[in-house]
């Protein structure tokens, strides 16, 4: 472990976005919810924030689709990328596709606050290029193993929010949730951890929240050096 | 080679070129490609049509950059990289290897420009947003101080490695088997990459003469897998 949890170094402290677009990945593993949560989010901000997506579908442009047939955002705002069967390798070591992608989504859409750019279902060490992605999301869920956490990992120990979903399924899983705060709070260095429930509470309001607050901070920290 | 060549050679290099499998997804779809023995079948047919294509086109493009670079007139090469990037066209009968080709063409010259800043990268930008691959590669490989040779010998080597990488990913064949297969090809590649060469350096101002194989079955996977709902690879 040692120092890549020394978040002394964590590149991702100074605001991103000179004069463009805010570019915010959001991984996880498979079936998390990272979709549902992209859904949600377009559905909260759309209407104060000008938003486009890209999906990482690993085999289909199931998960545009999905977004599409849910009418979150219009079809020319929402993007499917392929991956070669390596989610990993397109945010992370050859972002190619996905900057060709974002910067298509940015022409097309000259006042673009907000990119969402959303992985495929990948396991516990994918982690977004700083070269793609200004700020990363990570969702787990608490069915996938309330240990997760604990194990860490380079998207639960760096991602800037993580995201613990489904938490109404805990008790029908057993999963110990508290364990889950206590041992993510632990891996994290006191970066923020949101636990949600897309069941409960549609529009993720605790993370379109803290979309809220990133944007702003990039903004004031564009203003100030202006 | 240069090591600065190596890292153009490398699958490494962030150029987009993981997303595409060089028809070898369509081929395995389609039940022609099912072992190391089809993958080599596959490999042996992409290297003397659509690879010695590239790899010729690949050494023009080289051949043009440098020369460009010496006459100091990068910029008014202009036109020479549009009726370059014409006769790749013509080359490529199929709408969907077209896109192919020219979404890692446009990935390769935002890696290119990134890594070996040269006047020939900006004069061919400035012609497409979008060039064909084998050009992108030829420029790169003058920006990197290479010579026509060396741009064939790189673009006929990537026309079989690409594929043998997504049929590794796609079937789980044995890594190291199809390792032996790419070493076994690799006289064919050089063999390639001089005649490629040779043919660019034939008439340096008559491009129209440069090698025109084609491979019909693999546009015609090219365009089956374009409509494709399945699929893991762009191309």
């Amino acid at each position: 472990m040692g120092a890549g949890h020394d978040h002394s170094h964590d590149p991702h402290t100074a605001a991103p976005a000179h004069g463009r677009a805010l570019r915010l990945g959001i991984g996880g593993p498979v079936g998390s919810g990272k979709t549902a949560l992209t859904a949600a989010l377009c559905r909260t901000l759309r209407d104060e924030l000008d938003l486009a997506v890209v999906t990482n579908d690993i085999y289909t442009t199931e998960d545009a689709d999905f977004l599409r047939r849910n009418a979150v955002l219009d079809d020319d705002r929402i993007t499917a990328v392929r991956t070669g069967a390596c989610p990993h390798t397109a945010i992370r070591d050859d972002i190619s596709a996905n900057l060709d992608a974002v910067e298509a989504l940015e022409e097309r859409h000259p006042g673009l606050d907000l990119i969402i750019v959303e992985s495929g279902g990948d396991n516990l060490t994918a982690l977004f290029s700083q070269g793609l992605a200004d700020r990363q999301i990570f969702v787990l869920d608490v069915a996938g193993g309330d240990d997760v956490p604990r194990k860490g990992g380079l998207g639960v120990a760096a991602a800037d929010l993580l995201v613990v979903n489904k938490t109404d399924l805990a008790p029908l899983v057993g999963s110990d949730l508290d364990m889950m705060a206590r041992d993510s709070a632990r891996v994290r260095g006191g970066k923020p951890v949101a636990f949600t429930s897309l069941r409960e509470q549609p529009g993720a309001p605790e993370v379109a929240g803290w979309v809220r607050a990133v944007l702003h901070e990039a903004r004031h920290h564009d203003h100030a050096h202006a | 080679m240069n090591a600065s060549l190596l890292l153009l050679a490398d699958s490494r290099l962030p150029a987009g070129g993981h997303a595409h499998s060089g028809g070898v997804e369509p081929a395995v779809t389609a039940g022609a490609v099912r072992d190391v023995e089809g993958l080599a079948g596959f490999l042996r047919g992409r290297l003397a049509t659509s690879g010695l294509v590239a790899a010729a086109l690949a050494a023009a493009a080289c051949a043009h950059a440098a020369a460009g670079e010496a006459a100091g007139e990068a910029a008014a090469g202009e036109r020479a990289w549009e009726r370059l990037d014409a006769e790749a066209d013509a080359r490529t009968p199929s709408p969907a290897q077209r896109q192919a080709a020219r979404a890692q063409g446009r990935s390769l010259l935002r890696a290119a420009r990134t890594t070996w800043p040269h006047p020939a990268l900006d004069a061919l930008a400035a012609t497409t947003r979008e060039p064909h691959h084998p050009l992108v590669l030829g420029a790169a490989a003058a920006a990197a101080g290479g010579t026509p040779l060396d741009a064939a010998a790189i673009t006929a080597s990537a026309a079989i490695t690409g594929p043998a990488s997504a049929a590794v990913r796609l079937l789980g064949l044995d890594p190291l088997a199809v390792h032996r297969v790419l070493a076994a090809l690799s006289a064919d590649v050089d063999a390639t990459a001089a005649e490629a060469a040779a043919d660019a350096a034939a008439d340096p101002l008559d491009w129209t003469a440069l090698p025109a194989a084609s491979a019909p079955v693999l546009d015609l996977y090219a365009e089956l897998h374009h409509g494709a709902d399945l699929r893991l690879f762009e191309s």
